[in-house]
């Protein structure tokens, strides 16, 4: 079964409530997701994204559409028969059990002989380097080793495929960071299917291979962190991710579109009437003033430590964001008047 | 008062203290001191008797005709058949009250205001007017020995004046006790600890007794101790719904402080029910703090 999919998600609805209270929570979804693939599903609280994990794990029904694992159709299969588990956003150990037990907990389940539970809940343990608190409770833990915990006890069964709802979301920013590359190392080791779910955009781009961006219960996007970042196909998913300039502007015939103010610059697009073009602030270029295609005054420059962030105002009105990482370069004076180079490859045409 | 603050805080605490000593301590202590004399002429107590441990020798012994003593074991059985009627009353509460708790857990916060008042309206109402009520009910012209006796392939079954209707009885009298604990734990139960068990393999069944129990066990501890207790000496349920016929401990007491006039005997008997009570609450103690280690 390697070639087939980890996870495949075909046309999958659901709602909740009924009459003209129902809401509609997941319209025809699907995805596949590969073998010891990290797979990301992002997107602001009430997308459909922890829905989607529920109906993989199996706490919720699809109302259509069917899901398997590995192959196996588990559209109508309970929790306990999937071979997936589950680290949750509050990591939910049992709080009469030791960190021992919390981790042997399936191995229990699977009626394992106690010396391999010994053997497995040792191993699962030391992944997360939480061997020397097995005899203690989860209330004595940090939130951190909680957390080591939750992974320790969901990776304990080998699960074909590791579910996790905004794991890292209760941690402070430091800590976060160490958990997102250790949870990168866990799964190489692991060599195991992961689903991600999270609203921190920054931690869908470093951890995962594949994201997927949804909205009100669709996916927007799905691709590598590169292209979702880099060439966003919706409006929602450049904005949701990173910084944005967004430009109103008109296509014209023979990929050539015409920019506020009037410049004309050839760009590829099957567009017609009005589109809207997004760059990354990274990608613009502050020129001379008249050059470039548009003209712009700078109000603000903020100092990053990296980099400077200038804060400009279009001719018509909108605001714009230029990084510019050369700190030694040319630096424009508040106030003063340029031009700004939008390099064609650069620019993306935007479904709306 | 002094600036010594040992003596501030003695202050401070003597009506407390003095309370307890006053209706507690000394009612106790006059209780032992009775169960130690003798019956006496119209007061019950003949005060003037020398104190001796006969009371207790009785409650198992007596005095055979020659003076030699042989074994009586009639007022074990009633220890033995209150300490059992006790423990099934229990049981049918922890049965009763434990869906009717989870259930209620689950409502929308004015539900549960209202279930919990729903609950507590029979303590209004007096225990001896409860008790008619399931006089009234369960005998044999009442509508659920006739409803019993209509669907009964063995015709009418008896439902009044046997350990049954008792358990009944003292069942819907405590009730309240087993449920209102239990709700405490499952109201602050993370409801999310169950998916997280079915997550790992465990099913509905599973679940419930490696989570769900465990988690609940000090209110189940809690509502089992606050119904099995007062059970044990509960003397208006059996008198009513037992009709005299099965007694409790409960009832041999009030009969020796009433048509008896034998107070000391009385005492004794109550000395022995108390006995009895904090032997059930130590052993639940030290079974708790056990399982806490």
């Amino acid at each position: 079964m390697t070639d087939s999919s980890a996870v495949s998600i075909r046309s999958v609805s659901k709602g909740f409530g009924r009459g003209t209270a129902a809401v509609r929570v997941l319209e025809n979804v699907s995805v596949e997701i590969g073998q010891r693939e990290f797979f990301t599903l992002l997107g602001p609280s009430g997308c459909g994204k922890t829905t989607l994990l529920r109906l993989i794990a199996g706490f919720e029904t699809a109302d259509q559409g069917s899901i398997s694992i590995d192959g196996q159709d588990v559209t109508q299969a309970p929790p306990f028969r999937r071979p997936v588990n589950t680290v949750f956003q509050n990591y939910a150990l049992f709080p009469h059990m030791t960190v021992e037990q919390n981790v042997g907990f399936a191995l229990v389940e699977q009626q394992m002989p106690a010396d391999r539970i010994r053997a497995r809940v040792g191993e699962a343990l030391e992944m997360v380097r939480m061997q020397s608190f097995a005899r203690r409770r989860p209330a004595e833990l940090s939130g951190g080793q909680q957390q080591r915990v939750a992974l320790a006890r969901a990776l304990a069964p080998r699960p074909r495929v590791l579910l996790l709802d905004e794991p890292l979301s209760a941690l402070d920013l430091k800590l976060r960071k160490e958990m997102q590359i250790e949870l990168k190392l866990l799964q190489a080791e692991a060599g195991i299917t992961f689903l991600f779910v999270t609203h921190d955009q920054e931690e869908a781009l470093t951890l995962s291979d594949r994201v997927a961006v949804m909205q009100g219960g669709r996916i927007l996007q799905m691709g590598p962190p590169r292209d979702i970042y880099e060439a966003p196909t919706h409006r929602f998913v450049a904005d949701f991710i990173g910084d944005i300039n967004l430009i109103e502007a008109e296509a014209l015939p023979d990929n050539a579109v015409r920019l506020p103010g009037g410049t004309q610059m050839s760009l590829p697009h099957k567009a017609r009437g009005r589109i809207t073009l997004a760059i990354r602030p990274e990608r613009a270029r502050i020129l001379a003033p008249e050059a470039g295609q548009l003209q712009a005054q700078v109000i603000h420059t903020a100092y990053l430590g990296t980099a400077l962030v200038h804060k400009l105002a279009l001719a018509d009105g909108g605001t714009f964001l230029l990084r510019q990482s050369d700190l030694d370069g040319p630096q424009p004076a508040i106030g003063s008047q340029v031009g700004l180079g939008l390099p064609a490859e650069a620019l993306r045409v935007l479904a709306q | 008062m002094t600036g010594n603050p040992a003596l501030r805080r003695l202050g401070l605490l003597t009506p407390a203290l003095a309370t307890i000593a006053l209706l507690i301590g000394l009612p106790l202590i006059l209780l032992i001191w009775i169960s130690l004399l003798q019956k006496g002429g119209s007061s019950g107590v003949d005060w003037n008797a020398a104190p001796s441990l006969g009371n207790y020798i009785r409650l198992a012994w007596e005095e055979d005709f020659d003076g030699t003593m042989i074994l009586n074991t009639s007022y074990l059985v009633i220890l033995l058949r209150s300490v059992l009627q006790a423990a099934l009353t229990t049981g049918l509460s922890l049965l009763f009250g434990l869906p009717v708790a989870l259930w209620m857990a689950g409502l929308s916060r004015g539900q549960r205001d209202l279930m919990l008042l729903l609950i507590t309206i029979p303590f209004w109402t007096n225990l001896l007017v409860r008790n008619y009520a399931w006089l009234i009910i369960l005998r044999e012209d009442g509508w659920l020995a006739q409803a019993v006796g209509s669907v009964s392939p063995i015709g009418p079954i008896p439902l009044l004046y046997n350990d049954l209707a008792v358990a009944i009885g003292l069942t819907y009298s405590f009730l309240p006790f087993m449920i209102l604990p239990l709700y405490t734990v499952f109201e602050k139960f993370d409801w999310r600890l169950l998916e997280a068990a079915h997550d790992l393999g465990a099913s509905r069944s599973r679940a419930l007794r490696r989570v769900l129990i465990p988690i609940a066990m000090p209110g189940i501890a809690a509502g089992s101790l606050l119904v099995f207790i007062p059970c044990l000496g509960a003397f208006v349920t059996p008198a009513l719904l037992g009709g005299g016929k099965t007694l409790m401990l409960g009832n041999i007491i009030q009969m020796q402080f009433g048509a008896s006039r034998n107070w000391p005997f009385g005492a004794a008997l109550a000395v022995v029910l108390l006995a009895l009570m904090l032997i059930v609450m130590v052993a639940m103690a030290i079974w708790r703090n056990r399982r806490v280690r």
